[in-house]
């Protein structure tokens, strides 16, 4: 099958490689830079569970083709971890609240609460919720997930 | 991995003519997600993909020498919420795309391809025709511009001829100046869902804001394309803004629908809707008018 080279950066180091055109970006993160944090969940946009900063904004990399990373500038959930594993704040705010259960969304909604907490600004509850809407948990009924969100949020801003 | 058989990468809005004209059955690929869900489905497995997706030039919003709101196709559901322009001029569209599936979403789902995907339900769609969106359509023989009323032919069919892509939505400036809209989703979740109605209502008040000057009122999916309430907007022009007259536009929106059972809701349900949404609609744009009821 047709190939066809992708140059990107990954979590801050500018790699290359040939990928098959076929190719979602959830494939390629995950089979060719074994990044599996990147969950196969839906494969239709639905879910969430893919989802990567792309450029700085959260896509679903399972209707992203992989060629179009050529260029861009990706970031996945293991970005966020430091040199020896250590769990970022919001990571970590994901284990006090409690809003980790199965775990299988969880890398998507810290992706996407990772944009959130970048852009700086301080969000209503509601304001959150739509924010995160893109994700689906069947385990936790979201009230933790929004709680880990927020107090993270509100400690980044010093409000807290 | 997709099941598609070759994936052609345009590098301009010429070379993706050419590579249309040389594969006359390949799909056109912008954000991918319609396409790519549909390949995912086996609807179109197989098949062959030409992408747009990287042609940075056509993406963005500016302003015409004759005032015309330019939105090029490609600009992201979330970047046309977020541009100055649009906040400023045409607000209504950047809430209304600001209610299409999930975050996620918004920022690879295109302006262009909503409307070229020609679905009814398209959150865009309402609030297109009920602007009188002007569409410059390019192809092997240049430019032509046609507008929105005549692009859609039916479910999932528009105006464009072999080899031809969509390369630029113009909003008169006599469509959005003075003029104030609200676009209401009715659906069945608050996120990631497909309207069961949506409707754009967008007013001009007179110069002492005491009656309807011009009105239009757009729909989606109260039909097999987003349409227009034609009789009905002709009969509220020069209305008193008052309870009655919002009653009224109720009831005369009946005329210009045709809505259709579907598993998502009832004929009559859809009706109810779309009475009640065209009254908060104009309720809704005539006090951003600055009027009172």
């Amino acid at each position: 099958m047709q190939k066809q080279l992708v140059r990107c950066n990954i979590n801050g180091k500018d790699v290359e490689t040939y990928v098959d055109v076929r190719a979602s970006l959830t494939d390629m993160l995950r089979n060719d830079y074994r990044l599996t944090s990147v969950k196969k969940g839906c494969e239709v946009g639905e879910c969430g569970a893919c989802t990567v900063l792309i450029d700085g904004e959260a896509f679903n990399s399972c209707i992203y083709m992989a060629v179009w990373a050529d260029g861009k500038h990706i970031r996945t959930l293991e970005s966020l971890t430091g040199p020896n594993g250590e769990l970022s704040d919001i990571q970590q705010a994901f284990v006090d609240e409690a809003a980790v259960q199965c775990g299988f969304c969880t890398p998507g909604f810290i992706m996407t609460s990772v944009e959130i907490l970048e852009s700086g600004k301080e969000y209503t509850r509601d304001e959150l919720k739509k924010l995160l809407s893109g994700h689906l948990c069947r385990c936790t009924g979201y009230e933790n997930i929004l709680n880990a969100v927020e107090k993270t949020m509100k400690k980044r801003l010093g409000k807290e | 991995m997709y099941d598609i058989s070759a994936l052609y990468e345009a590098t301009s809005v010429q070379n993706a003519i050419e590579l249309m004209q040389a594969h006359p059955e390949a799909a056109l690929i912008a954000g991918g997600s319609d396409v790519l869900i549909k390949i995912r489905e086996g609807k179109l497995a197989g098949v062959e993909l030409i992408s747009i997706f990287k042609l940075d030039e056509l993406r963005g919003v500016s302003i015409d020498d004759d005032g015309a709101l330019r939105i090029l196709p490609l600009t992201s559901f979330s970047h046309i919420t977020q541009h100055p322009l649009i906040q400023k001029y045409y607000p209504v569209l950047g809430e209304a795309v600001d209610q299409v599936g999930g975050p996620q979403l918004r920022n690879i789902g295109t302006i262009g391809g909503n409307i070229c995907n020609g679905v009814t339900s398209a959150d865009s769609g309402a609030t297109q025709v009920a602007y009188d969106a002007m569409l410059e359509i390019t192809g092997p023989n240049g430019k032509r511009t046609l507008s929105i009323h005549e692009f859609y032919k039916g479910p999932g069919r528009v105006a464009l001829e072999p080899a031809e892509l969509l390369t630029a939505i113009l909003i008169p400036k006599e469509s959005y100046e003075n003029c104030f809209g609200y676009y209401t989703k009715y659906a069945m979740r608050n996120a990631l869902d497909i309207a069961t109605i949506g409707c754009s209502v967008n007013v001009v008040l007179s110069p002492d804001k005491k009656t309807l000057e011009r009105v239009r009122i757009g729909y989606g999916v109260a039909g097999p394309v987003p349409l227009r309430a034609w009789t009905a907007e002709e009969a509220l022009q020069g209305k008193p803004l008052t309870e009655e007259t919002l009653d009224f536009a109720a009831k005369a929106v009946q005329d210009d629908v045709h809505p259709r059972t579907s598993w998502r809701a009832s004929e009559g349900f859809r009706r109810q809707i779309i009475g009640e949404t065209a009254k908060r609609g104009l309720r809704a744009s005539i006090e951003r008018a600055g009027g009172a009821i």
